[in-house]
């Protein structure tokens, strides 16, 4: 196939790609981006992590490896399939922070650190320059397929071109403007594009290999067992090495980190990317072995393996298909250069260049244009990136395998995951610890892993590589500590990996963290809280609106700015721009400003404007008493008010207690004039018979009988009446006497008995236990014995009645219970029996006004005691309660 | 007055989004130790090597069903509206706990 055809083919892809970019960009701007933020466009763009390496390499890997080549896209799924554990928070924090790259998140988290931030910078562009090359090796040797007939000095120019052609088209459409919110529409587009291309493309190599060449699934599988592939061994350290360096590299890649966390317009894309993207990888690797197999068996002995995807159509005469694939492994080498050079320009501007100027630059916030000085650093940035890649293409002499040089970057970029991790889910990291940490990483990966990768001799001299640094055995680059005969690959990233996470978890825990980076560490660690807004950082900052718009229009541009400042003094409820400098404004202006320039620059601008070179100690100390203050003043007030609730609630109660009471009164005095009434009717009947005179002796006697007893019973009941109000009021005298309980009893228990027709009563009682003395009222107190005894006597059912008294003494308080064996008093009248006039049988058999109990109670109440029901005794059961000795106070 | 965080029972729909949350952190669990299944096959009694053919498609087997559980998980998680899910109180028992008392 003529070379021309190829480039003309190339040149003509690459404008496909601007175009669709270009309408991207434009139905972006004018605000028709809704099919953008489709979950499956960012799940397509999310596929730049399936570069040549994966296009090209994978099968030279499988070739090579076997099934080992799986573990980079295994690693990625179990990431993406757990992505409600760590992609879930990593977006959100994104999105809520305005983060720009992998650099800002560090140095964010870590209390805007510049210094994280460019320790992060330099080591993402020291690992990615092994794997651009990459690219640019992949590219280089397509074009040699094509071309063999080229002298192979055409090789080496055709990577610069490549080289220049994509720092280029990378320039026109990743830097054109300074974005407030880091993201490009236009090649997030291009990218989803040349995903599909790849994806179309290897499947339909794979297609003709299975069912063209090898005849249909099961030849295939009798050729794969057949062939030297058949079997396969696996190497258990790295096996599980290198699926768990794939799972960090596929969040800590500065590319991959741009389109999953910076490029994420909207959180609910992440859930069908979680499954869309491992099913991506999986049909990226679905075909990988049997090209494998196939090219081994077709092509000559010695063929590059790397290269099978596009010679094994070629040496068939599928033109067509070899263009298709040529033009596939084109799209995923360049996807990820343009997205990788992006990212790492905005790393190196935000976190090296802006840093120095600002420094270098005395009146920096005076006068000169940030934004020009931003974008011109981004695009030298975009070119010094890809001349890196090409002079390490040049220097590691273009020979290694693509998986090889893939994975040196890789391990590179994994050095981020304990800062990372450790910044999002321990509170307790700090600054100290993230950057010892990374120092100690990125040096361990330089010198045991980069720089041995160059050819024999390039960088490190083979003594050194032999016999170590100065003859000093256990710092040898590839056996650190003296341990020797490891896979070089995996002996870095142990080492490099338990040094890095033990250098950041001993630092940490060590060190204390600054205020701004207690401040961004419990709001990042916290995101998910909703009432978890950190404190404001320019509590007490004074800034000047006017100075604040000029900072940030020479950041976004005027008409961003403009329309920013705008919407803030709409929410202050004024008109035009220039809002009241409040802290939240401050804070929200700085997060934009966050957003195009880096958290740490943008916070060390607008501390320049402020006066304030930062938060300090006593700014949070202020804050919490301000918290503290509000928080004390609203439990006061909770205090009061539930105070008031128990007030209301007692007012409730008194009044409701009143009301029966009222009742209680009317129903009393309805009561008493009812048993007034009725003895004095007979006496009214009976004397009327006497006066009528001429009357039978025996009828005289018998009336006088009547008369007299009902008298009697109106004296009593008169008699109950004023003691009961004697006793309510409290102005009983009491007679304190002290007595033997025993004697109290056996006076009582005589004193029952002796009426007329009392019926037989067993009395049941425990002698011993009564002999102590009590100090109290022994008439009052024998009057409460006397009736209960009675009451006992008078209503027990039980065909021998028997009553049972028990005497306690138990802490300085004694307890007399009478128990009889009736059938005792039913549940719904128990709480009535103490009431006045209360019977619960009928009057004749009580023969009493039923004020027998409430005297009791009265009379307990002024002992100091009580008499209450005590139920489930088998029968009617009283309880008495009095203390010992009878508090002498003035009754 | 604001109710509390923490609460202790949750309506049940809140309760399922919780717990479907829990498994979708369980799921690459599951996966990593499926994937990692293959350390401890070794070569087979008769001393041979391990067939590429097999175990590939194992590791295919389990790949699949993977993306069709996490399938699942996604939709339910998502389908009951992206931003209702409940904010974890799990992720800060501490945190939530004292603001419970405040």
């Amino acid at each position: 196939m003529p070379f021309n055809l190829l480039v003309l083919a190339c040149v003509l892809y690459v404008a496909l790609l601007f175009a669709v970019a270009f309408l991207a960009e434009r139905s972006a701007a004018m605000g028709r981006a809704r099919w953008l933020r489709s979950p499956w466009i960012y799940t397509l763009s999310l596929s730049i992590y399936c570069t040549a390496w994966t296009f090209y390499g994978a099968v030279g890997y499988a070739a090579r490896s076997g099934l080992e080549f799986l573990t980079i896209y295994l690693g990625p799924t179990l990431i993406f399939v757990g992505w409600w554990w760590l992609l879930r928070k990593l977006v959100r924090i994104g999105r809520q922070n305005q983060i720009t790259s992998i650099a800002d998140l560090i140095s964010s988290r870590y209390g805007k650190s510049n210094l994280l931030g460019a320790m992060v910078t330099v080591i993402a562009v020291l690992a990615a320059t092994p794997y651009i090359a990459l690219q640019l090796q992949s590219v280089t040797q397509s074009f040699g397929v094509f071309a063999s007939e080229t002298p192979v000095e055409m090789g080496l120019s055709t990577a610069a071109w490549v080289a220049m052609g994509l720092a280029l088209f990378t320039i026109l459409f990743g830097t054109r403007k300074l974005d407030a919110r880091e993201q490009h529409h236009g090649v997030v587009m291009a990218i989803a594009v040349e995903a599909v291309v790849k994806l179309v493309a290897l499947l339909a190599v794979g297609a003709f290999v299975v069912w063209g060449l090898a005849g249909g699934v099961g030849p295939m599988f009798d050729q794969i067992n057949a062939s030297p592939m058949a079997t396969w061994t696996l190497q258990p350290g790295r096996w599980a090495g290198l699926i768990l360096t794939a799972a960090m590299a596929v969040v800590c890649l500065p590319r991959m980190f741009h389109v999953i966390v910076v490029e994420n317009t909207d959180e609910a894309q992440l859930g069908p990317a979680s499954w869309a993207f491992p099913a991506y990888l999986c049909a990226m690797s679905l075909f990988i072995v049997p090209i494998a197999v196939v090219g081994l068996n077709l092509m000559p002995a010695g063929a590059n393996p790397d290269m099978f995807v596009l010679t094994l159509p070629l040496s068939q005469g599928q033109n067509a298909l070899a263009m298709l694939a040529f033009l596939g492994g084109f799209s995923s080498a360049t996807s990820m250069v343009i997205v990788e050079t992006i990212a790492l320009a905005t790393m190196v501007s935000n976190h090296v260049v802006v840093p120095l100027w600002l420094r270098a630059v005395p009146a920096r916030v005076q006068s000169g244009d940030v934004r020009r000085v931003v974008l011109l650093s981004r695009r030298l940035a975009i070119m010094g990136v890809l001349a890196l890649g090409y002079g390490y293409y040049r220097l590691s002499g273009g020979g290694a395998s693509l998986a090889a040089m893939g994975l040196i970057a890789f391990v590179g970029v994994a050095q981020f995951m304990p800062a990372l991790l450790g910044g999002i889910f321990w509170r307790g990291a700090t600054r100290s610890g993230a950057a010892t940490g990374l120092l100690l990483g990125a040096g361990v990966w330089l010198w045991a892993l980069f720089l041995p990768s160059f050819a024999a001799g390039a960088v490190i001299p083979d003594a050194v590589m032999a016999q170590g640094p100065f003859g000093v055995g256990w710092l040898r680059p590839q056996a650190l500590f003296g341990i020797a005969g490891q896979d070089p690959l995996l002996h870095a990233l142990f080492w490099s990996l338990a040094l890095n996470t033990l250098g950041f978890c001993v630092v940490s825990i060590l060190t204390f963290p600054s205020p701004v980076e207690r401040m961004q560490g419990a709001i990042f660690v916290n995101i998910f809280d909703d009432d978890a807004v950190g404190p404001q950082a320019w509590v007490r900052g004074q800034a000047d609106a006017e100075g604040l718009l000029v900072l940030a229009q020479r950041i976004l541009g005027d008409d961003d700015a403009l329309a920013l400042f705008e919407g803030e003094t709409r929410l202050q409820g004024k008109e035009g721009y220039l809002p009241d400098p409040t802290p939240e404004v401050i804070g929200r202006v700085e997060r934009q400003l966050a957003g195009a320039i880096g958290a740490a620059a943008a916070h060390a601008m607008i501390a320049d404007l402020t006066g304030r070179a930062t938060v300090t100690v006593e700014d949070l100390m202020a804050m919490a008493n301000e918290t503290a203050a509000i928080i004390e003043n609203q439990s006061r007030l909770e205090a009061q008010q539930s105070e008031l609730t128990r007030t209301a609630r007692a007012l409730r109660d008194a009044n409701e207690k009143l009301t029966q009471l009222s009742v209680q009164k009317d129903a009393f005095l309805s009561q008493i004039s009812h048993e007034l009434r009725t003895p004095m009717t007979s006496i009214r009947a009976f004397s009327e018979i006497l006066t009528e005179g001429d009357v039978p002796q025996a009828m005289v006697q018998q009336s006088g009988r009547v008369i007299q007893d009902e008298a009697i019973r109106l004296t009593r009941l008169l008699d109950d009446l004023l003691d009961l109000s004697v006793l309510e009021n409290g102005s009983v005298q009491l007679t304190l006497k002290t007595k033997l309980v025993s004697d109290l009893l056996d006076q009582a228990l005589a004193v029952s008995g002796q009426s007329r027709g009392a019926r037989a009563l067993e009395i049941e009682r425990d002698l011993a236990s009564e002999q102590f003395y009590v100090q109290t009222d022994p008439d009052r107190l024998m009057q409460v014995f006397i009736n209960l005894i009675s009451n006992a006597r008078k209503y027990c059912d039980a065909e021998v009645p028997r009553l049972r008294i028990q005497v306690r003494q138990r802490a300085g308080r004694v307890q007399i219970d009478f128990i009889d064996n009736g059938k005792g008093i039913p549940k719904d009248a128990q709480g009535l029996i103490f009431e006045k006039f209360a019977r619960l049988s009928d009057q004749a058999r009580a023969g009493g006004a039923g004020l027998g109990l409430a005297i009791c109670r009265e009379v307990m109440a002024n002992l100091r005691g009580t008499v209450g029901y005590l139920p489930g005794q088998g029968g009617a059961a009283f309880r008495v309660v009095l203390p010992l000795r009878v508090a002498v106070e003035a009754a | 007055m604001k109710p509390p965080r923490n609460q202790v029972f949750l309506e049940r729909r809140s309760y399922r989004l919780r717990r479907l949350g829990d498994a979708a952190r369980l799921l690459p669990v599951l996966g990593l130790v499926l994937f990692l299944l293959p350390l401890f096959w070794g070569p087979d009694a008769s001393g041979q090597p391990r067939l590429t053919a097999w175990d590939g498609i194992y590791l295919f087997v389990v790949w699949c069903g993977l993306i069709a559980l996490s399938v699942i998980l996604s939709r339910r998680l998502s389908g009951g509206g992206t931003g209702a899910v409940p904010a974890d109180a799990d992720d800060q028992p501490a945190y939530a706990a004292r603001r419970t008392e405040e």
